[in-house]
């Protein structure tokens, strides 16, 4: 049970134990996606940095199953658990781009998820069906100019008119937002209810009066594009309404948790992919007659990294295990959230330092990491938006 | 309700609640004093075992009550209740380090004779590994074990000996070759009597604990009470400090639970500038950093835990949850401190005594750097 002196001095240190949320078949899809996303995507992961990734990504996945895995069979999905859309999460990092990673993950997880739970049977078979074979690519839509972490504060109006709704507003860092064939749309529908007066419609995109503004340039994240969208006067039918009229807010705030949760766990695979590779990098790079690795103040780097990664992991591990239990942990979920993007941070950083000069050259792709790091703290609720919610969650 | 963190189950819930209610009840009242006078009553042994808190992972055959680890987990994590680290660290000592070795290695006379009546708390126990001159680089221990007729003649000196003073046995490693080192250690049961002085040692945090410098001079050590065999010490160590550095973490994941829920008590009730602390965005920010970290170090420590129990050889794990846990405790009392202000400084609260206390952990059962060693070797590095 116990270590032995010789596990110790000699400990056998490559092997690779499953958690006990993951089963074989969970192992099986692993191995799949991340042979997947070595071969057929990062390869091109650099030119798509310059280009954003094309969409024929989407209906590959579709094709290989890889955009319903946890959404019902009868909608073309695989029927699998929640822990089969994190196994995505994570191995689709190895893709090596994270504005790809965060493109599908908005598809998947962010804009299907509140069809499923609150669209109508019309709406799955129009949206979700397409959405899983990859045919149909969805966006999200909740911040605006002016509203962005305070989501009460968005203007975007759908005003009654007859049997339509017509809507007026803009919303803004839009992933997939230019490529999207439809939209979950946050609005206001009756601006003096509060929190009761937000709905959310499922617009297609080439509705008249849709405007795909601009391509918004970003530090990092540079294969996604993101859009800045207006919306003028764009009519819809009351058949466009999403879940219940007035229950919007409810509605985004549930589909928040498993984006954050699906976020945190790509964080966790994004540190650890940049962990391995400067680990590499460490033990072939020589300086003062050894490689680097073997000096004992980067060794130590390592070790805080590696116990750093496994922190978060077992956090969002212990945290989808009771996710998919059916409880709805948001004070787990944002913990996890805040600490995961931190630490994605904290390593890239670190992974920069170690690989000295080279780090800081595109060449080696660890900036690259870094900058596409560093929207996980802001993205999906701020660093400060998860510390407001965990007081809140204890009465403070 | 939602269900305890695996690997727990409603079980170890229901002896959660009666260990937590015995020590709120029965230790917790006196922690301030204990602190104070710089010793707990030996007495607080044989009414632990009363409750079978000194046995829970231990045969029924010698008294325990024929537990595992999970059970033993338990009570590490509620330990902290009692307030005083010095208290929890001398019947830790007990009975995460000084009785298993008797019980993993031991014959059954031996088991008879040490294991037996430490359950019952009637002896106590201490574990002499340390020395002036060998803290974390274990090998290089020097107190000498002679072959005489019948048994050993030990000389030497072991220091910060949690139990030191009042330990009726010391499970002591010694060098029983010449050249000592990993293949050349014992382990020794040396009762204390002729020849075995202690002294206590005055520390930092843990004042409850009567952490102390043993010297042994001449003492006579019976053949029958060789620990295991010859010169196979080292393995001895090595074996338990999985366990112990576990134990560590369940400590301060007990501890930084206990903190965060009385600082954000505190900081509920406290008033600055017309609202409750808590009101205040900082300070509630701050407490949701510490209840972030609270659960960070208790997944990474059930982890470790699961693995195990679980038959598995989690040196990774384990390792990383010592390093991580121990310092985070660290930081959190810290933090808790800071909330306190002037009160968080003054010895009636409880806070300056934690973070003291808390201080010990980056340091002992292997310290911060030794644990990033152990790390750098699981990566090949």
């Amino acid at each position: 049970m116990a270590a032995t002196a010789e596990s110790v001095l000699k400990p056998d240190f490559k092997t690779q134990r499953k958690h006990f949320i993951f089963t074989d078949e969970h192992e099986q899809l692993r191995e799949s996606i991340r042979n997947f996303a070595i071969k057929e995507l990062a390869p091109h992961a650099e030119e798509w940095e310059e280009t954003t990734f094309p969409d024929s990504v989407f209906p590959r996945m579709g094709e290989l199953g890889f955009l319903g895995l946890d959404k019902p069979e009868q909608y073309g999905g695989q029927g699998g658990d929640y822990y089969t859309s994190l196994v995505l999460a994570e191995e689709i990092g190895n893709a090596n781009s994270g504005g790809l990673a965060m493109g599908i993950a908005v598809h998947t997880d962010m804009a299907m998820p509140p069809i499923l739970a609150f669209g109508t049977e019309e709406q799955k078979q129009e949206w979700v069906v397409p959405a899983i074979k990859g045919e149909k690519i969805l966006c999200l839509g909740i911040t605006e100019p002016d509203a962005g972490s305070d989501v009460s504060g968005i203007k975007t109006r759908a005003v009654r008119d007859g049997e339509d709704y017509v809507i007026n507003g803009s919303k803004t860092y839009i992933t997939n937002g230019h490529r999207a064939d439809a939209i979950v749309l946050v609005t206001k529908t009756d601006p003096d209810a509060g929190y009761d007066g937000f709905t959310l419609f499922l617009v297609p995109m080439d509705s008249p009066g849709v405007i795909r503004e601009k391509k918004l340039v970003k530090l990092g994240m540079h294969a996604s594009d993101t859009a800045l969208l207006a919306f003028q006067d764009v009519r819809v039918p009351a058949s466009a309404v999403l879940g219940q009229i007035g229950k919007g807010f409810y509605h985004i705030m549930w589909e928040l948790q498993g984006e954050r949760l699906i976020g945190a766990a790509g964080c966790v695979a994004g540190a650890q992919k940049c962990f391995e590779r400067t680990l590499q990098y460490a033990n072939e790079r020589k300086a003062f007659g050894r490689s680097i690795g073997h000096f004992q103040v980067i060794r130590h780097k390592f070790a805080e990294m590696a116990t750093k990664i496994e922190s978060a992991r077992q956090m969002v591990y212990v945290t989808a295990w009771r996710f998919n239990n059916g409880e709805y942990p948001v004070r787990e979920i944002s913990m996890a959230k805040l600490h995961a993007a931190r630490v994605a941070c904290e390593v890239a950083d670190e992974c920069i330092q170690i690989h000295g000069g080279a780090g800081y050259m595109r060449e080696y792709g660890v900036e690259r990491v870094w900058r596409d790091m560093r929207l996980n703290r802001i993205g999906a609720g701020t660093d400060e938006i998860m510390l407001d919610v965990i007081g809140r969650s204890y009465g403070l | 309700m939602s269900p305890p963190d695996p690997p727990f189950a409603d079980e170890h819930d229901e002896l959660r609640a009666s260990v937590r209610g015995f020590i709120e009840r029965e230790l917790a009242p006196h922690a301030q004093r204990w602190e104070e006078e710089q010793w707990f009553p030996d007495e607080v042994f044989p009414k632990m075992a009363a409750q079978g808190l000194l046995g829970l992972k231990y045969p029924e055959e010698y008294g325990g009550q024929g537990g595992d680890y999970l059970h033993e987990a338990v009570l590490c994590e509620e330990m902290a209740r009692v307030g005083s680290g010095g208290t929890a660290a001398g019947i830790g000592a007990h009975i995460n380090i000084a009785t298993p070795p008797i019980w993993k290695f031991g014959d059954e006379q031996q088991k008879r004779r040490y294991l037996e009546p430490a359950i019952r708390g009637e002896r106590i126990g201490a574990l002499g590994i340390t020395e002036p001159g060998a803290g974390s680089d274990v090998a290089a221990i020097s107190t000498r074990a002679e072959r005489v007729d019948g048994g050993f003649v030990v000389n030497g000196e072991k220091t910060y000996i949690t139990n030191g003073v009042r330990a009726h046995f010391i499970v002591t490693a010694v060098k029983t070759t010449p050249e000592g080192g990993h293949d050349g250690i014992s382990f020794l049961i040396v009762e204390r009597g002729e020849g075995v002085g202690s002294s206590a040692l005055h520390k930092l945090g843990w004042h409850a604990s009567d952490t102390a410098t043993i010297a042994f001079e001449d003492v006579f050590v019976p053949e029958e009470n060789l620990l295991g065999e010859l010169n196979s010490g080292f393995k001895l160590i090595m074996a338990n400090f999985q366990w112990e550095r576990l134990a560590m973490a369940l400590g301060a994941v007990g501890a930084m639970q206990l903190a965060f829920e009385r600082t954000a008590a505190f900081a509920g009730e406290r008033h600055a500038f017309g609202r409750a602390l808590s009101g205040h965005q900082a300070i509630r920010h701050r407490l949701a950093d510490m209840a972030t970290s609270v659960y960070t170090c208790r997944c990474v420590t059930y982890d470790a835990l699961r693995r195990f129990v679980g038959g598995e050889d989690p040196l990774k794990e384990v390792t990383m949850a010592k390093l991580l846990t121990q310092r985070a405790a660290f930081e959190l009392m810290d933090e808790c401190l800071q909330i306190h202000g002037g009160a968080g400084y003054m010895r009636e609260y409880w806070v300056e005594r934690a973070a003291r206390d808390a201080r010990l952990g980056p340091i002992g059962g292997g310290s911060d750097e030794i644990m990033r060693e152990i790390l750098g070797r699981v990566l090949g590095l």
